[in-house]
């Protein structure tokens, strides 16, 4: 019995020493924090994607909370709403920012871009741009190794193996831009995302000569320049062979799209243009004759 | 046995397949692609245009800055074009390509084969010399020879090491040119060292060439202040740190050190004869002997090869290649750099070229790390590659950092020992170069 | 034909060690002791040692078939190097469905669920002993008479077992009869010179450095000086004559060259191994003198495989220029 009340006593002095002592601790150590950074945090998505460009979601919530102007602090992983919520609780004009979706822009299929040579090292794309071109002719095309969908914490981009090309889901992607960092041939980028999806966009980065690219890739971006001289909107330029369709002034007419001779500008969500829409304008240009037998092949489709 | 102090493996060398062959002189390439950048450091700029006729010899590409090397022209002939070809990885560089009339050569180079061995220009003209002709490390690494003998304000070379230690399998060229033209070296060896000042200089050779060994002390006859040392047969020892190690038993500490903060400088042997040619008879480095071997090649050959040369004449000339499956190397197996496009020229570097075919081509089947510590024991830096390997897959760079991945010097015995086959380097040298540019970044916002 | 290329990264060679070779050189290095064991016990022993083998392969398959469903590794040969060690620390005449529970536990416990092979935290086969020494006390310290009996006094009991309750008679000391195999013990230890010969198999092979197992035997062997030393009592034979019985008379033999120096649970570089065999060697020598139980080879493995992580996090290898 004695031994029984000795134990007992014994751990509950200990116990309460212990407290004590944890008690300091814990006072002596206290951090003062902004409990609306706890709040933030909470009305964030959580997914610690890092596309802010801060260390994670607490982080950001921090940076939220300490600035005064939040405009430039944006998660495009919670969209509009949540930041317009995160924004209405912290009593500050809530950052605006358009929608927008990765978007790979390059066309080297397996049947478009035959392959040279088989790649044997290790299966990373970052590892294997180091060593060499890749396994096509082409410097500037897509691997296929998949580093963009190991990046992706969001399951919204995968590698089609009928073409070899990773594509992206719109409807999953957030914009955070872990793949854009993570392709080594900069091949992807971050484009206004157009209702239904819709997009047209040149999808080849080569800045190669227009017979180098067409001797590696017979869908890449030879720099002929007739998509920038269709464009009425100035939304083409054309820099080091390559065109590029400014997706802030693009409004998706697509009279680019049927002047490519390599089919680069790739469309998405949309018709292709009416060949009887088109027809006034070679109409009005001088030779009618060359313009006819489109029409009649569009017809008898 | 001398020997540098940590690990180090022991591949078949192989190196009979061509070790019998005398060094033969390549024909005359008729056109050949030179680049601009065959060096570490800026790009040479072109001093040639599309019409213009060059010689032998004829400056065409002039050092852009301290840090880096003047390129000649290795025919003579038309310069046809000054544009981007693709190197031997199928990458686009600046390249002046030439078609060859004839082989005229620049009046003032001395073509005659009498040994000059008397030399009493100035260190620094022996040094002008050198950076005029173009030279820059033979063994591969390809460092401008002048950087490398201009010594640092402060710094104090002690003693000069020439690397005649080809630890790289399968390659001969080092040893076919200390075996027939070992006077030259010598006479180089002795240059150089007037040109830092030295009066004690060490040949090291690995032995399992006894025969150059032996060639060389007997050339050196009762000369004292050069000295052959016969090293461990193991490699790496050729590397710069590990045959610094190997002679004078002192480590080069991390980098930023260099070797010569240890009082030492290493050239390769060939570069030893190339800068005997250049400073006693004015020739730039326009040619070098390559080795082209391989298991299946019909026969392998040390070539006597102008710079510019497409590999597949190299490669013709020892029998072409074998059908089927080929992996081709621009130098030695351990530390070569695979080859996508064998029309590239031959470069300044390039110690040789080497054919695998069949299924060598391959590579193990990738299985779960055992845990075996080969790699650790292999490492000849002391690095702990299952590791790096570990903390590079979570993308730790910190961890990285404070676990040395700088010093590695990817020589590939990590790779070359795992029992799992494991690309161990493929990973460490992807994480060197983030944790290098990471380091860098850090350093410039200081 | 044209040529088709192909790319990796240098290097370009590879040596001929895999890991399948490795294992399958472990299982060499065992047979001298396995024959010698078979002449000293019987032929059960082989049928002891088979079904573990048997079992553990096939176990490992079953479960990468149907549980884990990844690749197959019962082709790499670390099953049956696990199979063969587990039955080496049986005793011959253990009933065959004690074997299979061991196997159980080896794969199915502390293998398989840590990841398979290269993950697992601690050895298989000493966990799988360890775990029968203590759920069936009776059947895995109840051992056969040896062929030749080490001494007649007490046939049946290890000559540890026969330290612990002071029976042994230093002055009738048979360091040879020991060392080629006249004792009583589990089926793998007692064959000393036969282990001593795949020991040196195995340097000879490079499967092996000499570290673990020379750090383990070493401590023991001066540990057993120093106690030998103070029970002297004028007899200065026992100075090499008590270490020596420890270092023959059980498993320290079996454990320091097989179980200890396992590549996945020990550590990776040279210090970290002298520093891991040092401690298993102490622990070793401590639970024999005070602990329960006449044998701890088994429990300081056990205890410093705990410790690898560890030492591999705190033991460095000296860089390469590094002051």
């Amino acid at each position: 019995m004695n031994t029984l009340i000795f134990t007992v006593v014994t751990l509950c002095v200990v116990g309460i020493v212990a407290a004590i002592v944890l008690y300091f601790v814990a006072q002596r150590f206290k951090v003062e924090e902004d409990p609306r950074i706890n709040e933030t945090e909470k009305m964030l998505p959580g997914a610690n994607c890092g596309g802010c460009g801060f260390a994670g979601c607490r982080a950001f919530a921090a940076a939220m909370v300490e600035r005064d102007d939040i405009s430039s602090l944006y998660c495009a992983v919670g969209g509009a709403d949540c930041m317009k919520r995160i924004a209405d609780y912290l009593g500050k004009a809530a950052p605006v920012k358009e929608p927008m979706v990765a978007t790979v822009r390059c066309g080297g299929t397996c049947e478009k871009r035959p392959h040279t040579n088989s790649y044997v090292g290790t299966q990373s794309c970052a590892i294997a741009s180091s060593v060499y071109i890749g396994e096509t002719g082409c410097a500037y095309g897509c691997l296929g190794y998949g580093d963009c969908v190991a990046a992706c914490a969001f399951d919204a981009i995968s590698i089609n193996p009928a073409t070899g090309l990773p594509e992206v889901d719109a409807d999953k992607c957030t914009s955070c831009g872990a793949c854009v960092k993570a392709c080594p041939k900069g091949i992807i980028e971050l484009r206004k995302k157009w209702p239904k999806n819709r997009a047209i966009y040149v999808s080849c980065v080569s800045k190669d000569k227009g017979a180098v690219v067409m001797k590696a890739c017979k869908a890449g971006c030879i720099g002929c320049g007739k998509c920038f001289k269709v464009c009425e909107f100035g939304a083409i330029s054309i820099e080091n062979n390559l065109a590029f369709i400014d997706s802030a002034k693009c409004r998706l007419c697509r009279k680019c799209v049927g002047e490519c001779p390599t089919g680069a500008i790739k469309m998405i969500g949309l018709a292709p243009l009416a060949k009887k829409e088109e027809a006034p304008k070679p109409a009005a240009a001088p030779q009618p004759e060359a313009a006819q037998p489109t029409v009649i092949e569009k017809s008898k489709e | 046995m001398r020997s540098f102090p940590i690990g180090g493996v022991h591949p078949s060398d192989n190196k009979a397949w061509s070790r019998g062959s005398a060094i033969e002189t390549m024909e005359l390439p008729d056109v050949v692609n030179i680049p601009l950048s065959q060096h570490i450091g800026a790009p040479a700029v072109a001093k040639v245009a599309k019409g213009d006729k060059v010689l032998v010899g004829q400056l065409i590409g002039e050092a852009a800055s301290f840090m880096s090397a003047n390129v000649h022209s290795p025919i003579s002939g038309t310069v046809t074009a000054v544009d981007m070809q693709p190197n031997g990885q199928g990458l686009r560089q600046m390249m002046v390509t030439i078609k060859r009339e004839g082989d005229e050569w620049l009046p003032e180079i001395d073509r005659s084969t009498t040994l000059v061995e008397h030399c009493d220009l100035a260190p620094k003209e022996i040094i002008e010399r050198i950076k005029a002709a173009g030279i820059v490390g033979m063994g591969g690494a390809t460092f401008p020879t002048h950087v490398k003998l201009s010594i640092p304000e402060g710094k104090h070379a002690e003693t000069l090491i020439i690397n005649g230690v080809e630890c790289e399998p399968y390659l001969t060229s080092d040893y076919r040119t200390m075996l027939e033209r070992g006077e030259l070296l010598i006479a180089g060896t002795r240059i150089i060292m007037r040109a830092i000042g030295v009066d004690k200089a060490y040949i090291g050779v690995e032995n399992n060439k006894p025969d150059a060994v032996k060639h060389l002390r007997e050339l050196l006859g009762g000369d004292k202040s050069i000295e052959v040392l016969s090293l461990k047969t193991k490699y790496p020892q050729g590397g710069e740190k590990q045959l610094i190690a190997a002679v004078t038993g002192r480590q080069v500490p991390p980098p930023p050190a260099l070797p010569i903060d240890v009082g030492a400088v290493v050239c390769n042997a060939s570069t030893a004869v190339a800068v005997y040619e250049a400073v006693q008879k004015r020739k730039p480095l326009i040619e070098r002997v390559v080795t082209v071997t391989g298991k299946h090649l019909a026969s392998p050959k040390n070539l006597l090869t102008r710079i510019g040369t497409p590999v597949e004449a190299l490669v013709a000339k020892c029998g072409g290649l074998p059908e089927g499956d080929v992996r081709v190397l621009n130098g030695g197996p351990m530390m070569g750099r695979p080859l996508v496009n064998i029309s590239m020229p031959v470069m300044k570097g390039c110690s040789g070229i080497v054919v695998m075919d069949g299924g060598d081509v391959h590579r193990g089947k990738e299985s779960a790390c055992i845990k075996c510590a080969k790699c650790v024991e292999a490492c000849p830096m002391g690095l702990e590659p299952y590791l790096m390997y570990k903390l590079i897959r979570k993308k730790a760079w910190d961890d990285l950092e404070r676990n040395d991945i700088p010093i590695c010097i990817e020589c590939g015995c990590c790779q070359f020992t795992c029992p799992a086959y494991i690309p161990l380097l493929d990973q460490v040298r992807f994480g060197k170069q983030t944790v290098m540019g990471i380091i860098r970044a850090r350093n410039a916002k200081k | 034909m044209a040529n088709r290329f192909f790319i990796a990264s240098a290097p370009h060679l590879h040596s001929d060690y895999d890991a399948s070779r490795l294992m399958a050189d472990v299982v060499i290095a065992l047979m001298p002791a396995l024959a010698v064991s078979a002449w000293v016990f019987g032929l059960k022993v082989l049928l002891v040692t088979a079904v573990a083998v048997v079992s553990c392969v096939l176990l490992e398959f079953l479960i990468q078939k149907f549980v884990v469903r990844g690749p197959l590794t019962i082709f790499n040969f670390s099953a049956v190097v696990t199979g063969v060690l587990l039955a080496f620390n049986l005793p011959a005449d253990i009933p065959l469905w004690i074997v299979v529970i061991g196997a159980v536990v080896a794969i199915g416990v502390a293998k398989m669920p840590f990841g398979g092979l290269g993950k697992n935290p601690f050895n298989p086969a000493i966990a799988a002993r360890v775990f029968l020494l203590i759920a069936y006390p009776v059947q895995m310290t109840s051992f056969p008479a040896p062929r030749i009996d080490f001494v007649d006094a007490y046939s049946g009991a290890t000559p540890l077992a026969a330290l612990n309750e002071g029976k042994v008679d230093f002055a009738e000391f048979d360091a040879q009869g020991m060392f080629l195999g006249a004792m009583s013990g589990s089926l793998g230890e007692i064959a000393s010179l036969a282990l001593l010969v795949g020991f040196a198999y195995l340097l000879w092979r490079k499967v092996i450095s000499w570290h673990i197992p020379v750090a383990v035997l070493g401590t023991m062997a001066v540990f057993g000086v120093c106690v030998a030393a103070t029970r002297l009592q004028g007899d200065v034979d026992l100075l090499w004559q008590y270490p020596l019985f420890h270092l023959l008379g059980g498993g320290a033999l079996l454990g320091a060259i097989y179980m200890a120096t396992d590549y996945v649970t020990s550590p990776m570089t040279r210090c970290g191994m002298i520093i891991y065999g040092v401690g298993i060697g102490a622990l070793t020598m401590c639970i024999r003198l005070w602990g329960a139980y006449p044998e701890g080879m088994s429990f300081a493995i056990l205890i410093m495989n705990g410790m690898t992580p560890l030492i591999n996090k705190y033991v460095k290898p000296k860089r390469f220029g590094a002051k």
